[in-house]
């Protein structure tokens, strides 16, 4: 279990001091994969960097198994760094090295006699898909490739903790997603916990379980990742659900009572629910806003209703949507 | 007076002169420009390497008076020009090899004034390599000394060749000088021809040689730098 607790980091810049990160308190579990999702510079990756302490914390503390990460001494805290490993937006390989000597590389620094190590870093192409490319060269590699050597590289000394900062940022979408798939296949055969760092919504649907949404250095929402995003509650949040703004549009306009129906990963993505309920309720709802989002054949997200003819209609129309599994209804 | 200089006497003589003088010259030069470019680069890669690495954000930070004691030592030493360099080394020189004259002793002055520059370069060299490697290598717990010999020195390989050969070909060029503080090679023979007793011929000659070896050392260095370097796509 991975325990930050009211983390502070405070950088001194030119113009005075600059609070990356305020009072920031996460858990994440053993085995599970975390997202922390926020714009740029909203201090996810000083908060990454701290998880290792590549940065040290200006206040707070960092437990990794009860293990305060803050109390170690260099040496200490290099060996327990390779239980947390990590990967990054740049891949970050080293380019005058060959792949598999590249996965070799945090085994050499650890000592381990070269042949095990050998044997060690081609399991892990096998793993990441490329055991053909051994004796290439980096530069010879497609982004993708490079991270999947990268991610060998970070499994080399079968850490607890995998960090991904902005790993697939640098990468397009197909290629995002095989990364990704990877990543969730590992966790599932090794248990390893992730922790996702991006500004990508997508990658945080597909892949987190759960989720902290980090704004301005403060943690402002956090939970599931169908809790929070079915139902944001803050800005930032708001603004990472709907990127377009579409649920501000004519919230502040008419007089017809409204209602908002929202989808925590309901069955309904291939139901025709507004047009049924017209056909069975004889109600003509007005779409005014609409953001949903079907992952798998779930739907997630929220549309704003407005409802003509009185109060009696709305009750209808609450009635006969709160009655559908993973829906809520409520009059705003 | 051109007639003169290259009249078949002294075209004559200066070939006589080249067969007698120039292989051994031309073997001192080579010698002296790669002992001193060696003695050069032992002193000059762990003083580049502090440069780097002792810095505030560097993997090995120093305190910074050390920092500031370096950077004098190597400004001074690069802002004396080479002619008296030569000569204020002398002590050093006696001290070291016995005699201030001849070929051997030439190589003190040619190290203390180039090592400070090769010291520049390697600092330039190591500067190239992308931080976020360096964190990448942080990340996996390796310790400062692991960096800097796992990832700074071998990431910056096909730079420091490049800079290697920069220095080579400045180191000759200043080897030629020692000759006329009592330095063997071709430069003493460029000098006591071409410079005392006006045999012109000889001196142009001696510097074809230097051209030549400039050359040889240039393109053996950058096949070298390039054949190094991983990161080229035409490795493909």
């Amino acid at each position: 279990m991975i325990e930050i607790k009211n983390l502070t980091k405070t950088f001194e810049v030119s113009y005075g001091t600059l609070d990356a990160l305020k009072d920031v308190s996460i858990t994440i579990n053993d085995g599970e994969i975390f997202g922390i999702i926020g714009m740029s510079g909203a201090g996810k990756s000083t908060l990454v960097r701290c998880i290792n302490m590549l940065e040290r914390p200006t206040e707070g503390t960092v437990c990794i198994d009860g293990c305060d990460l803050g109390r170690l001494s260099a040496k200490e805290l290099r060996a327990k760094r390779r239980n947390i490993t990590m990967i990054f937006q740049g891949f970050n390989l080293l380019m005058q090295r060959t792949c598999l000597k590249n996965i070799c590389f945090p085994l050499e620094l650890d000592g381990i006699p070269r042949a095990e190590a050998k044997k060690k870093a081609l399991e892990l192409l096998e793993t990441v898909g490329l055991p053909d490319k051994a004796n290439a060269y980096p530069s010879q590699l497609s982004g993708g490739q490079q991270q999947r050597i990268a991610i060998a590289r970070a499994l080399a000394t079968n850490p607890q903790v995998l960090l991904c900062d902005e790993a697939t940022s640098a990468l397009d979408p197909k290629t995002t997603h095989s990364i990704l798939e990877l990543i969730k296949e590992i966790n599932r055969k090794t248990g390893i916990t992730v922790i996702i760092i991006t500004h990508q919504m997508s990658v945080v649907e597909e892949i987190c379980t759960n989720v902290a949404i980090l704004d301005n250095g403060k943690v402002v929402e956090s939970g599931s990742v169908s809790d929070v995003f079915s139902k944001p509650q803050s800005d930032a949040a708001k603004k990472l659900v709907f990127p377009e703004g579409a649920e501000e549009v004519f919230a502040e306009s008419g007089n017809e009572p409204r209602i908002r129906v929202v989808f925590n990963g309901a069955e309904a993505a291939n139901i025709p629910l507004i047009s049924q309920m017209a056909i069975d309720k004889g109600i003509a709802a007005n779409i005014l806003g609409a953001s949903t989002k079907a992952i798998g054949d779930r739907a997630y997200g929220n549309i704003l209703l407005g409802i003509p003819g009185g109060k009696e209609q709305v009750a209808t129309a609450i009635e006969y949507l709160g009655a559908i599994k993973d829906i809520t209804v409520e009059e705003v | 007076m051109f007639d003169k200089i290259f009249s078949s006497e002294a075209l004559a003589e200066s070939i006589e002169i080249l067969k007698n003088e120039f292989p051994v010259a031309l073997w001192e030069t080579f010698y002296v420009t790669v002992l001193a470019t060696a003695f050069a680069i032992v002193l000059g890669l762990p003083l580049g390497v502090l440069l780097v690495a002792g810095e505030k954000n560097g993997v090995l930070p120093l305190p910074k008076g050390i920092m500031n004691v370096l950077n004098v030592i190597i400004n001074l030493l690069r802002s004396v020009p080479f002619l008296i360099l030569m000569i204020l080394v002398f002590p050093l020189t006696r001290a070291i090899i016995g005699t201030t004259v001849g070929t051997p002793a030439s190589i003190v002055p040619l190290v203390i004034a180039s090592f400070p520059f090769v010291a520049r370069l390697v600092e330039s060299s190591l500067r190239e390599v992308n931080p976020n490697i360096i964190e990448a290598a942080q990340s996996m717990g390796a310790s400062p000394f692991q960096i800097i010999v796992k990832v700074m020195i071998p990431e910056s390989v096909p730079s420091l060749i490049s800079n290697a050969t920069i220095a080579i070909t400045t180191i000759l060029s200043y080897s030629a000088m020692s000759g006329i503080i009592g330095g063997g090679g071709l430069g003493k023979i460029a000098i006591n021809y071409g410079y005392y007793r006006y045999k012109y011929l000889v001196m142009v000659f001696a510097v074809i040689l230097l051209i030549v070896l400039v050359q040889l050392f240039q393109s053996i260095g950058t096949k070298l730098a390039t054949k190094s370097d991983k990161r080229l796509k035409s490795k493909r």
